[in-house]
């Protein structure tokens, strides 16, 4: 497995039969190929859609919410963009699985603007992370070595004090009251590369291999 | 019965410095056939308000590209770099809104209420010079109601009185701008004898005007 397909396939065994789920661009999406068949998930697309199914080429009049042609499952529906925020800020998505460009040890998080530089917007993501009952973050450890898991993000925030659990290439950790636990990981990685690959301190109590892998 | 206008009566209605409101979701559900008549009329200094910028060549960023649009207030500009280096130039003026606070804000117009209260951007920019109001513990930023000179609507199929519902992804934010303009234009995929009542998204008082265009099928 590559890295991104590490950090999906990790992230799936995090669903729960029934759960209403909500996926970002990149990473986030490929986590819908690794739900445990045994388990029935159902996919909101912010953009109208409960119960989303796989990519179709060439699909004009369905689409996800990166714009791509897209399915729609049985006994799916399509919804308007208030129905589709009030499933997302009213507390009824049970996981959003979303991308970053900074996390922090308090669970806040940075993933729309890098000032000067690169200035997308926000789309649905403030409200997906603030919305949620559970907010989990996919993405690579570093940016090319660079940390990403900081102490504090430095790049304008999406949402302060939301992010439950973070899943990168090597490792799984979770956001508690008393800050950023280290609870998984990847058997290619020791414990010792994973705190220097972070700039957040990081609670080590009890480090398990990494689930799934 | 809803007037059906002809392209001669549409751009007569348009004017520069105006405010639209334009469906769609990544231009899955926009009127482009509408965005077609806004360019052959050239009115300038316009406020674009919906979901996001478009594609340099597709939906509001032809609008853009014409360099009709003043201000675009939308939750995401990513797919649309003209955008980005025209407001890094300072020649145009973004208003970034969370997309679900940008769907609220447009419902409470169309509903008469003058915002909503909501965490969403709490202890970030989008708070900055908004007021913060604290109701049974709990912080919210006052989002302010927001409505529009004209709704460009697309996506639907009307029946002959008007009504419309949409189709698949379409919907999007169509039916709800449908309710907060003072002037509904829809541009309607087809148009049938009758929608079942059970069936109607938009009830045809919030339409104007229908207009049939190329893009119709």
């Amino acid at each position: 497995m590559n890295d991104k397909e590490i950090i999906a396939s990790r992230i799936a065994l995090e669903l729960e039969d029934g759960d209403l789920v909500n996926l970002g661009i990149g990473i986030p999406t490929l986590v819908a190929n690794y739900v445990p068949s045994d388990k029935s998930v159902t996919f909101q697309a912010e953009n109208g859609i409960i119960g989303l199914g796989g990519l179709v080429e060439d699909e004009q009049e369905i689409v996800n919410a990166g714009g791509m042609g897209a399915s729609i499952l049985q006994g799916g529906a399509f919804i308007d963009s208030v129905t589709s925020f009030t499933f997302i800020r009213g507390g009824h998505i049970d996981i959003t699985v979303l991308g970053a460009l900074e996390v922090d040890q308090d669970g806040s998080l940075a993933s729309w603007i890098i000032p000067g530089k690169m200035v997308p917007g926000m789309g649905g993501a403030m409200d997906l992370v603030t919305g949620a009952k559970k907010v989990i973050i996919a993405m690579r450890h570093t940016n090319k070595g660079i940390p990403k898991i900081l102490k504090r993000c430095t790049l304008p925030l999406t949402a302060a004090h939301q992010v439950n659990m973070i899943v990168t290439e090597m490792a799984v950790m979770e956001v508690q009251k008393d800050g950023l636990h280290l609870l998984e990981v990847h058997p290619d990685y020791t414990v010792e590369d994973v705190i220097k690959a972070t700039e957040a301190e990081l609670i080590i109590e009890s480090v398990l291999p990494m689930k799934g892998v | 019965m809803k007037s059906i206008i002809n392209q001669e009566k549409f751009i007569a209605m348009l004017h520069d410095g105006m405010s639209l409101m334009v469906g769609g979701f990544l231009t899955n559900g926009t009127p482009e056939g509408l965005i077609d008549l806004v360019v052959q009329s050239n009115v300038k200094n316009l406020t674009i308000i919906g979901n996001d910028g478009g594609y340099p060549d597709k939906g509001v960023g032809r609008l853009v590209a014409n360099n009709q649009v003043a201000k675009v207030i939308a939750s995401h500009i990513g797919t649309n770099p003209v955008i980005g280096t025209l407001m890094q130039e300072q020649k145009i003026e973004v208003e970034l809104v969370p997309q679900g606070t940008l769907a609220e804000r447009i419902r409470a117009f169309g509903a008469g209420l003058g915002g909503v209260l909501t965490p969403t951007g709490l202890d970030t920019m989008v708070e900055e010079g908004k007021q913060i109001l604290e109701v049974e513990g709990q912080k919210y930023i006052l989002e302010l109601a927001l409505g529009a000179d004209m709704a460009l609507i697309g996506g639907a199929i009307a029946d002959s009185y008007g009504n419309l519902k949409y189709n698949k992804t379409m919907r999007n934010f169509n039916p709800i701008m449908a309710t907060a303009c003072k002037i509904v234009v829809c541009e309607p995929r087809r148009i049938i004898d009758e929608i079942d009542p059970e069936d109607v998204i938009t009830p045809h008082p919030f339409v104007d005007y229908i207009l049939v265009g190329e893009y119709s099928e």
